[in-house]
């Protein structure tokens, strides 16, 4: 007999009977058991230690109470000189601020950011740049370990006692939701200790389950995970804005006359007004036309799931629902299905859903003549933004439309070059705005598709032109030599940096 | 025009200004502005609101501007408003800027 090809013989070779009392599975739950009485204990058992990473998910937006509670946690345990690698950070994320001061959080790195702890890394409260990257990007570098997350710390509406979590419930109604809990997936199949916070245990199994229990160390059962109303709002509401609807109902007619609105074809769309107010008009064309849709992709929306569940579009790849309709739907629906950040979009992963995409309708707070976008940094060279899955997307699809106001109040949206390049032009294929369409000079094709189709066309100059004839050419931002931000592509290579802001002249 | 008492016009609702005028013991106009778009637009601003009064005759005068992104045709529009205000002028001679 010749059991060498059998590699591992020596490790399975009988060893005669087993011990009562090392068999796992006689001890469940006590011995095996993964809960633990506070976020204090499960620090402390995770085993942090100064200059660790730690990471969270930003599914409950800026409802969020898991990045305060554990970082206060940590502050109070002495522990120094960690990275934070979230997937994003909201508003609700200020009080992180003190926790940078006094040298618990040395590094950030982020899909995105707002509100005060923006406003403060743009006015140079970090010696090291924040690192922000696209969801597919992030997702990318935690696989292939350049962001290696010692423990993770993940909030999660409901969880068994074996670690089964879940972004929303099936044993209560009414109860908190925050739906696809994908970009917490890529944390917890990759960090060393993954720590499940949740305010609602509930019975075994939770299955389908967002987070496997295999891939779940501790658990640990806290008052509160968020605030359910900033957590996810009911439905995400129709726009009213007449702007926007001009935006929408201009954007439908170039998606129906650009040669990708045929049956069977993919998508994705913001949760901006315009983008949602778009797949109200474009629903109306599919009926009309007798259309529909292989599958939707991304963040999803109430009218995402509802065009799937009147069987509009087959199949729903949901990385991170937007509103309760989508929750309930991922919850209900078996097609409507729960997808990470490595299949939504990440690069060195040949079969990201991104590159399926026929068409992918995006916003943008500037769009430059070079049609390269900022959707990271507002026009006065302050962080209050997030990179998402913006280039990921919008270098997947075949068609990328980025859309927007062509002024916001005296602020315009067309300008000579954006604040931080986020979105290269590349990627970008047309650009609509409520006074005109401009179609990126490298898709010849596209262009004649839609001028054939009697869509007036403008070069993005005109645009740009337009805008200025408005508001006015806009003095330049002036900023310090201190880079306090680092913006990656989705290969994860630096397309462009932050620097702090410079108001020294601002106090006339 | 000669500014005679403290006189107001304009919102701080979003793409208005509000320009508040006052008379002010030394020649010269005198104008402290905050503007969401400061950076961008603030000298401009402040030279739209010194033209404004210029046009109007005023030679003295402190101005309290709170901008909050209004357009060039908004700005003079309220400037010249407060101005009447404050002088107690009511001849107003309407007319388009080109």
């Amino acid at each position: 007999m010749d059991v060498t090809k059998i590699k591992n013989i020596d490790k399975i070779t009988y060893r005669g009977e087993f011990d009562e009392n090392t068999s796992p599975r006689k001890n469940l739950p006590e011995k095996a058991s993964k809960m633990l009485p506070s976020i204090r204990e499960a620090i402390i058992k995770s085993g942090l230690k100064d200059g660790m990473t730690i990471s969270f998910h930003h599914h409950f937006r800026n409802g969020d109470y898991i990045v305060n509670m554990v970082l206060d946690e940590i502050a109070k345990l002495g522990i120094k000189d960690l990275t934070v690698a979230a997937s994003s950070l909201t508003s609700c994320h200020a009080p992180m601020i003190e926790h940078i001061k006094n040298g618990v959080v040395t590094h950030i790195e982020t899909s995105g950011m707002r509100g005060d702890l923006a406003e403060a890394v743009s006015r140079g409260l970090m010696d090291t740049p924040v690192v922000f990257r696209s969801h597919g990007g992030r997702a990318d570098a935690i696989a292939s370990g350049d962001i290696h997350i010692d423990v993770a710390f993940l909030g999660a509406p409901t969880c068994d006692i074996m670690g089964n979590a879940n972004g929303y419930n099936r044993y209560e109604e009414n109860a908190t939701m925050c739906g696809s809990l994908g970009y917490a997936k890529v944390d917890a199949e990759y960090a060393d200790c993954v720590v499940i916070i949740t305010d609602h245990i509930v019975p075994y199994p939770n299955t389908p389950c967002g987070i496997p229990a295999v891939d779940v160390r501790y658990i640990v059962e806290v008052e509160n995970i968020g605030d359910p109303n900033g957590i996810m709002s009911g439905a995400t509401r129709y726009t009213k804005n007449p702007k926007e609807l001009m935006i929408a109902k201009q954007t439908a007619e170039v998606i129906e006359h650009s040669g990708y609105f045929k049956d069977g074809f993919s998508m994705q769309m913001g949760s901006g007004g315009a983008s949602l107010a778009t797949a109200r008009f474009l629903r109306e064309k599919m009926e009309e036309q007798g259309i529909h849709c292989d599958f939707a992709l991304g963040g999803i929306t109430g009218q995402i799931a509802e065009m799937h569940e009147a069987g509009l579009i087959d199949k729903i790849l949901d990385v991170q629902s937007f509103d309760l309709r989508a929750a309930e739907s991922l919850k209900n629906n078996r097609f409507h299905a729960q997808i990470d950040g490595c299949f939504y979009a990440g690069y060195d992963f040949v079969g990201a859903a991104v590159n399926a995409l026929d068409f992918v309708i995006l916003s943008a707070l500037e769009i430059d003549t070079d049609f390269n976008v900022n959707v990271l940094t507002g026009s006065d060279g302050v962080i209050r933004g997030a990179i998402g899955g913006h280039p990921d997307t919008a270098d997947g699809a075949k068609m990328s439309v980025v859309v927007g106001p062509l002024t916001r109040g005296r602020i315009p949206t067309i300008v000579d070059h954006v604040q931080t390049v986020i979105t290269p032009g590349v990627d970008v294929d047309v650009v609509v705005t409520d006074q005109g369409v401009a179609v990126n000079p490298r898709r010849p094709d596209l262009a004649e598709k839609l001028q054939e189709a009697g869509i007036l066309l403008y070069s993005i100059e005109e645009l740009k032109e337009r805008a200025e004839k408005i508001v006015g050419k806009p003095d330049p931002i002036k900023y310090k030599d201190k880079v306090v931000g680092l913006a990656l592509y989705r290969d994860n290579s630096i397309i462009d940096v932050i620097h702090e802001i410079d108001e020294s002249d601002m106090s006339r | 025009m000669k500014i005679v008492k403290p006189a107001s016009a304009g919102t701080l609702e979003s793409s208005d200004i509000e320009i508040r005028i006052e008379p002010a013991d030394e020649a010269g106009i005198e104008i402290h502005l905050t503007s969401s778009v400061m950076q961008q637009f603030g000298k401009k601003i402040e030279a739209v609101i010194k033209g404004t009064l210029e046009e109007l005759g005023v030679e003295s005068a402190y101005v309290d501007a709170v901008d909050k992104g209004a357009l060039d045709c908004t700005v003079r529009a309220r400037t010249a408003a407060a101005a009447h205000r404050a002088a107690e002028d009511s001849n107003y001679t309407w007319r388009v800027k080109a």
